[in-house]
């Protein structure tokens, strides 16, 4: 399938790629039991063919370099670090992180951080952030009564997003428009009537960006439309940042939206992820950013998610943490950090370069051109049902059932044939 | 206009506001009765040898990576955990009956455990099923299960202020009058705050209640091998238990006998009636972290699981774990022996007949007060201690200050 020559892209995809071990890109984890995600790993597990190649991965493996570096010297530091103290830290969790997180999110210099009216609290990960923020919404948002929704979620999303709110209570979820299959893009004016519909008070969770699970994000120009949208309609965002810089290798533009709507003088919520963009998948490093218009309300709110977090995990754990506040802290390896994400956001972009390229020579139906249009580790193929099966049981090639694949997991061994196997899916008629 | 404008503050943890108020005092000979975490005699948090040992291999092996761990956690971890609770010779874990929710601490193993009961126990999101904690208790406790929706929670009879011990007729009472089905919630060892548990024949009395009144069996165990400086020792409460048949859960923290307070490590074991019924439990359990954490953080139940699983580690550990419970015991002794010394009224048998980091002092708010304000000696209003906070420079004042407030203030 190779033509005579490497491209040039090819080359680079190849120098850089990590040649370990195929299984790499596997943990059962975020996978229920039972759940088509568990099918889905265990049917992999279990197939025998030589070509299998498994793309519904969470792309951990890319971060391997990074983290034997930087990152296991910053631990061996802090294992022989004689003052370190082993004792119970804030239920808000370490002051540093917390700073240095919330400065990601909003920018060093923004006024709402200038004002000091930002509460920031560590979370054990994503999930747990995106879990404190539900509860505190359950709690006060409505002070008079016990708020339960709407809420209002991108169609598609996460699929755990629903219960996650749910689990705190609230059980009114609905969905907005967001990925239109047809453009194989965002439709703006759907999602746009969605929100104007929303009844006041609704919450509106939003993806800043690298939108899970189809990679379609917003432009800034949409981004300032829907944030009037928002005001007009007194609806409330939650910000969800998950592999944020994995998007555009850019920590700033890739939380842009939180920066202007912070700008805007408006209140959110922000749940943000540190596991993936440090390789630290394991220790579930988490922010929870939440934007108040006066610090008058600073305390009371802080005190409040502290009595929140004491009956869920009472602290959170602090190894994590310390690698990310290190990094961050410190402009050297904040350049080493930075450099490593450039690499991996640019190896992504050339792997979605190759993909359309292959699929315009062999001249495979469709327009691909959201592949390069979109960025970041996944990417919404665009296959239906039928189209995903066929891979899975006849190629052996497994997307997630959303029909999003993770990108890292194509390499130069690989590539070729999953190139063939989509095209095989989109020609052959069922 | 924000939408927060109303939310009122919500009060402060006690113990950590006393921390607080002791770090802002500039008192030179202030001592920090109110932590629930262990120091050495130089007053000091304490990284136990094994533990940066264990820590320094981890780091260093290249193998690792940091993936993330599976929902319910670090297999191995789970799987030690439960057996250091249950014993090496478990017949019900031979059964294979017995699983684990590696959780982040201590509390996390009870929400987890909390939210399932709630969801899954005494009929289908049954909120009204009666939760008994102890009175006195680790305040905690009732944040928990109110939060995992309970709506009924009650306290059951047990310190018994006047013959400073334990209320068992109270206890027994309050067992043979809960409603059928209801939840205990019983610390396995090292009671927070009294430092007062029931002797094996006590257990005995308390456990023959439970069973012939289907009582749930919810064991928080966050001192073992702490208490009385022997594992096996301080899990007699919970193997017996296991051994009379309860279905049963187990909330552990590693947080006092590792020291990693702040790697946030818990196990919750579940001991059910057999695999087929473990399964089934397991698999809610897994949804319920899904949505809470999802997956737990990887460090803390490394290093607890490697240790646990090498004959070498665990013993350096045991004996680590034996020198913090020895250095309490020693504390104990030396203070009555001040108190009787001084002459000090009451009797004060109960310091050196209590168990864990704990005392119930007996002292009443008023002396509290005095020992705080006016001696710059901080503990809980309860008149609890803890005895880590205590060291051989600073006991004589102590006992001194204790001496002041009994005999002044009323």
């Amino acid at each position: 399938m190779s033509g005579p020559g490497s491209s040039p892209n090819e080359k680079v995809v190849k120098q850089n790629e990590d040649p370990g071990d195929p299984f790499s890109e596997f943990t059962n984890a975020h996978v229920p039991a039972g759940s088509p995600e568990t099918r889905l790993l265990s049917a992999f597990k279990n197939d025998t063919h030589t070509r299998k190649a498994y793309l519904a991965g969470r792309g951990k493996s890319a971060w391997k370099t990074f983290e034997l570096r930087l990152v296991r010297k910053i631990k061996q530091q802090r294992s022989t670090d004689p003052t370190s103290r082993p004792e119970y830290p804030s239920s808000l969790g370490l002051t540093e992180f917390t700073r240095r997180a919330t400065e990601v999110a909003l920018g060093k210099s923004s006024r709402a951080i200038m004002e000091d009216r930002v509460l920031g609290v560590q979370t054990p990960g994503f999930t747990a952030a995106v879990r404190l923020g539900a509860e505190l919404l359950r709690h006060w948002y409505d002070v008079c009564a016990v708020w339960s929704g709407p809420v209002y979620l991108s169609s598609p999303c996460d699929d755990s997003l629903a219960g996650i709110f749910q689990a705190a209570g609230i059980q009114d979820i609905r969905d907005y428009y967001y990925w239109d299959d047809t453009q194989r893009n965002v439709c703006l004016e759907k999602l746009l009537e969605d929100l104007s519909k929303a009844p006041q008070q609704s919450v509106v969770v939003l993806s800043a960006s690298a939108h899970y699970p189809t990679g379609a994000d917003l432009s800034q120009n949409q981004w300032a439309v829907i944030a009037n949208v928002i005001m007009r309609r007194r609806l409330f965002p939650f910000f969800l940042l998950p592999p944020q810089a994995l998007c555009y290798g850019d920590l700033e533009r890739g939380s842009w939206p939180v920066h202007y709507c912070a700008s805007q003088g408006m209140e959110l919520l922000c749940a943000q992820s540190f596991s993936h963009c440090f390789g630290l998948y394991g220790e579930a490093v988490g922010h929870l950013l939440c934007v108040l218009k006066q610090n008058s309300l600073l305390f009371s709110m802080e005190s409040q998610a502290v009595k929140i977090v004491r009956s869920l995990w009472a602290q959170p754990s602090v190894g994590g943490a310390h690698v990310v506040a290190t990094v961050l802290s410190n402009p050297g390896h904040l350049i080493e950090w930075k450099e490593e994400v450039k690499c991996i956001v640019e190896r992504c972009m050339l792997i979605r370069e190759l993909l359309r390229e292959r699929l315009r020579l062999l001249g495979t139906p469709g327009c691909w051109d959201h592949l390069t249009q979109q960025g970041g580790l996944y990417c919404f193929i665009g296959l239906n049902g039928e189209q995903l099966e066929f891979l899975s049981k006849k190629r052996h090639v497994y997307l997630f059932t959303s029909g999003c694949l993770n990108v890292s997991a194509i390499n130069s061994r690989n590539l070729d044939y999953i190139v063939e196997s989509i095209h095989l899916a989109v020609t052959t008629s069922f | 206009m924000s939408v927060f404008s109303e939310v009122p503050q919500a009060p402060p943890v006690a113990v950590f506001k006393l921390s607080a108020d002791f770090r802002e005092d500039s008192h030179p000979q202030k001592v920090n009765l109110g932590v629930g975490a262990y120091r050495t005699d130089d007053c000091q948090p304490w990284v136990l040898p094994v533990v940066k040992k264990v820590e320094r291999l981890i780091v260093e092996d290249g193998s690792l990576n940091h993936e993330y761990l599976p929902i319910l956690g670090l297999p191995e971890f789970r799987s030690a955990s439960s057996k250091v609770a249950l014993g090496d010779d478990s017949a019900a874990i031979k059964d294979n009956r017995v699983g684990g929710v590696q959780a982040l601490g201590g509390t996390g193993a009870l929400r987890i455990g909390a939210e399932f009961l709630r969801r899954w126990y005494n009929g289908v999101n049954n909120t009204a099923t009666p939760i008994y904690v102890s009175a006195p208790t680790w305040e905690n406790h009732n944040s928990v299960f109110a939060d995992a929706g309970f709506k009924d929670i009650r306290p059951y009879h047990y310190w018994d202020a006047a013959k400073r011990g334990l209320d068992l007729d109270g206890l027994l009472d309050d067992l043979e009058k809960a409603p059928e089905r209801s939840v205990f919630v019983l610390h396995a060892c090292a009671h927070n705050p009294t430092g007062t548990d029931p002797t094996p024949e006590e257990w005995k009395k308390i456990s023959e209640i439970m069973k012939r009144r289907s009582l749930f069996v919810f064991f928080d165990s966050a001192y073992q091998g702490f208490a009385s400086g022997d594992l096996d020792k301080d899990a007699w409460a919970i193997r017996y238990f296991v051994s009379e048949g309860f279905e049963l859960f187990v909330a552990q923290s590693f947080s006092k006998n590792f020291g990693l307070y702040n790697e946030r490590v818990g196990n919750l074991t579940v001991v059910a009636q057999d695999g087929e019924n473990l399964s089934r439990i397991l698999s809610q359990m897994e949804k319920i972290v899904r949505t809470t954490w999802s997956n737990p953080p990887s460090q803390g139940a490394r290093i607890v699981s490697k240790t646990l699983n090498s004959p070498e580690l665990f013993a350096e550990w045991k004996g680590n774990v034996k020198t913090m419970a020895e250095r309490v015991l020693l504390m104990r002794d030396q203070l009555k022996a001040k108190l009787q010394a001084q002459g000090t009224p009451g009797t004060w048998d109960h310091i050196t007949q209590q168990i864990g980091m704990f005392s119930f002092t007996g002292l009443n708010p008023k002396q509290v007060e005095y020992m705080i304000k006016e001696k710059h000696v901080y503990l809980m209003a309860s008149g609890r201690i803890n005895m880590c906070g205590l060291t051989t420079k600073n006991i004589d004042y102590v006992a001194q200050s204790i001496h002041d407030a009994v005999t002044k203030v009323q």
